[in-house]
């Protein structure tokens, strides 16, 4: 998957996200693999926020929003529909936040892996519940400072490490499952385009990085995105045919490189 | 020819649901709902019905992806019971503001604590306000005839609303009566396939239940308010539809039995209506003037044919499975509130009982009855609770 070869046409423009936006980025990018035989099922949560406020239709796909826990639950009605009228070919892709699929959406996401529907789920991960003012979340990583983990006499931030997804969608034997980082954009749009050909569910967790809730300046969204990779933050990964590879990407560099430049990582540095 | 069969009322309802031609089903189970969805998943594997059926890991997904799947355009059930309900709220408000005509059943079931398993209404009385449309059956003849209503009225375009079938946990979900399926052909000619109008397209995209700000929220709000009173008069055509068609006639939205002249008239939704028929007839022989109103929809809320009916009688007895705790029960408030302005209304008496499976006898009915004749003033707080071991016994 070459970035030049990427068709012009964007499927979601005109949203209100802030500038530097990770998850809208990533949603963006993976829109341009996934095309306009699409749909998209959705949560409250960011995206949902700033992309489809009536009359707003920032999405040139359909989007069916669903209740917070229920992203996964509404793919399979919406599979399961699309079957009756003979559409199967639509590709029926979920995408929610961390907190809508490491936390309240799990039990949904783990009843549609289990059911082998065929769907592809991206969670797009900025590490805290952002749309609510950055609260942690299950995927908010260890020492981050956070409005319900504040950083105080006797907290040093959050106190637990992030949630493995990776291992927990995993566990469902899924076909194919994958994490990804928005500073690796041909290295995702490659696991875009494989999840799309895996047969049953797909699942994608793209580190996702954003300027408020990590409190960095909008122009550093793809250096963090590339340094939480360099720094072993964050792992690129894949897991196919039962067996996990993680993938080398070099240049490695200290942690203080990511966390120096994150006002969550302030009392850490 | 109509089959003539011993069906309990979960039975019933699978007939219906197959008769209807449902395409997708999501439930999870939960006592004593699951049956209805057992039968469902038998039909399937038989291959006797062609729908697709999502194994849900909770009521909340169930209704999630009922949702998922009316947005393409497919005609979806599901069931339920109590605590699933409850579980469902979220979503309950969710398919009624989104406009999706979802069928579900509830095979009511007291709400824990403490746990039980057994019949009363607080289960779906406590969802009254989430927009969904709510009828109560008195048999299983009925759960089926209405859940083909159901559908009817639920889609028509002015509508475009949930509809709720509220059938009394075990004493009709588990309760064998002789029931008359339909034939299919009848069925097709007096449901039409689902047409809604916006589906899922690639093609012409479009949100489903997209944000919106304070102005256009009451808009959406208003509509749906509308819709629930297009409802109403949509109830009533179905009803008469229904009855040229197929010979059974619920009223749509109230039934009342022996009310011209009645003195004293029995207000009840659900099985117990069945008892206090029976109560009825047994007084008029014995010329008593006593008549019985049958609330079968519940919302929208037939206030107007509820006025008109009560309006010639002396004393209305509401007899209810449910509690507004710390007020009364909450058909009692709905009628006195339907009855307000008039000049001279019938004195208003409310009963709570039958709650988690107690029984309703045909000797509380009749004790009900004469206690209204003596015309005692009710005060604050009518709220006679029946069965209650050492409390006021006014019965
Ligand atoms: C049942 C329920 N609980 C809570 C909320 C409030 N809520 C809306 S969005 C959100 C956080 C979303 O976090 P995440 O999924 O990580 O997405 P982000 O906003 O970070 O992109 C919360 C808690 C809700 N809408 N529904
Ligand atoms: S708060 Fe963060 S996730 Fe939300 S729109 Fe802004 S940058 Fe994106
Ligand atoms: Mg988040």
């Amino acid at each position: 998957m070459k970035i030049k070869d990427l068709p012009q046409e964007e499927l979601v423009t005109g949203s209100y996200a802030c500038a530097g936006c990770g998850g809208i980025l990533a949603v963006r990018l993976a829109l341009k693999v996934l095309g306009k035989n699409t749909v998209i099922v959705t949560t409250p949560g960011c995206l949902l926020g700033v992309t489809t406020f009536y009359p707003q239709l920032a999405f040139k796909v359909p989007c069916v929003n669903i209740t917070f826990p229920s992203t996964a639950a509404a793919i399979s009605g919406v599979v399961a529909g699309l079957k009756k009228r003979g559409r199967e070919g639509i590709k029926v892709v979920g995408i929610a936040g961390d907190g809508g699929t490491v936390d309240i959406g799990l039990q949904a996401l783990s009843g549609a892996l289990e059911r082998g529907d065929n769907f592809i789920f991206i969670c797009y991960d900025n590490e805290a519940y952002m749309n609510t003012g950055v609260q942690r979340s299950g995927a908010t990583p260890l020492g981050a400072n956070t409005t319900t983990t504040p950083v105080g006499k006797n907290s040093r931030g959050e106190d637990r490490p992030k949630k493995d997804m990776l291992r927990i969608v995993a566990a469902h034997d899924i076909a194919y499952a994958a994490t990804a980082s928005i500073g690796y954009p041909a290295d995702y749009l490659r696991k875009v385009a494989k999840a799309m050909q895996a047969r049953g569910a797909a699942y994608l967790h793209v580190l996702s990085p954003c300027p408020p809730g990590w409190g960095y300046a909008s122009e550093l969204t793809v250096e963090l995105a590339r340094l939480a990779v360099q720094t072993g933050a964050w792992q690129l990964a894949e897991y196919e045919g039962g067996e996990f590879k993680i993938q080398k990407v070099g240049r490695e560099k200290p942690l203080s490189a990511y966390y120096a430049l994150q006002a969550r990582f302030a009392h850490l540095v | 020819m109509a089959l003539r069969r011993f069906l309990n009322g979960n039975e019933a309802l699978a007939e219906a649901v197959k008769l209807a031609g449902v395409e997708v089903v999501a439930a999870y189970p939960i006592t004593p709902q699951s049956p209805v969805v057992e039968k469902i998943a038998e039909f399937i594997s038989k291959g006797e019905m062609e729908s697709e059926y999502i194994r849900v890991e909770s009521e909340h997904a169930a209704l999630a992806a009922c949702y998922g799947a009316a947005v393409t355009g497919t005609r979806v059930f599901t069931a339920t019971s109590s605590q699933g309900l409850a579980y469902m709220f979220e979503m309950l408000h969710y398919v009624s503001g989104s406009r999706m005509p979802v069928v579900m059943a509830v095979a009511n079931r007291g709400m824990a604590a403490p746990w039980t398993i057994w019949a009363d209404h607080q289960d779906s009385v406590s969802c009254r306000d989430t927009g969904w449309v709510q009828l109560y059956v008195e048999n299983a003849q009925e759960a089926l005839d209405t859940c083909l209503q159901a559908y009817k009225v639920g889609e028509d375009p002015q509508v475009l609303l949930p509809v709720m079938i509220c059938l009394d946990g075990y004493t009709l979900s588990h309760t064998e009566e002789p029931v008359e399926v339909p034939e299919k052909e009848e069925v097709d000619a007096f449901l039409p396939p689902l047409r809604l109008p916006v589906a899922l397209d690639v093609e012409n995209p479009v949100v489903f239940c997209a944000g919106a700000g304070p102005e256009l929220y009451t808009e959406f709000k208003y509509q749906q308010q509308q819709a629930m009173y297009a409802a109403l008069l949509k109830l009533k055509e179905a009803d008469a539809e229904f009855a040229a068609r197929f010979g059974r006639s619920y009223g749509g939205t109230v039934e009342p039995y022996q009310c011209e002249d009645a003195a004293v008239i029995l207000v009840t939704m659900g099985a117990v209506t069945g008892t206090a028929r029976e109560v009825v007839d047994g007084l008029r022989a014995c010329d008593q003037k006593v008549g019985l109103l049958k609330i079968k929809s519940f919302r929208p809320f037939p206030a107007q044919e509820i006025r008109d009916i009560l309006s010639r009688a002396g004393a209305v007895a509401i007899l209810e499975r449910d509690c507004s705790y710390g007020y009364e029960g909450a058909l009692c408030t709905e009628v006195k509130a339907a009855l307000l302005g008039l000049d001279g209304p019938p004195k208003v008496y409310g009963f709570i009982g039958g709650l988690g499976g107690h029984d309703i006898t045909r000797e509380q009915i009749t004790a009900i009855y004469r206690y209204c004749l003596e015309g005692v003033q009710p005060g604050y707080g009518t709220d006679h609770f029946l069965d209650v071991a050492g409390a006021r016994d006014e019965n």
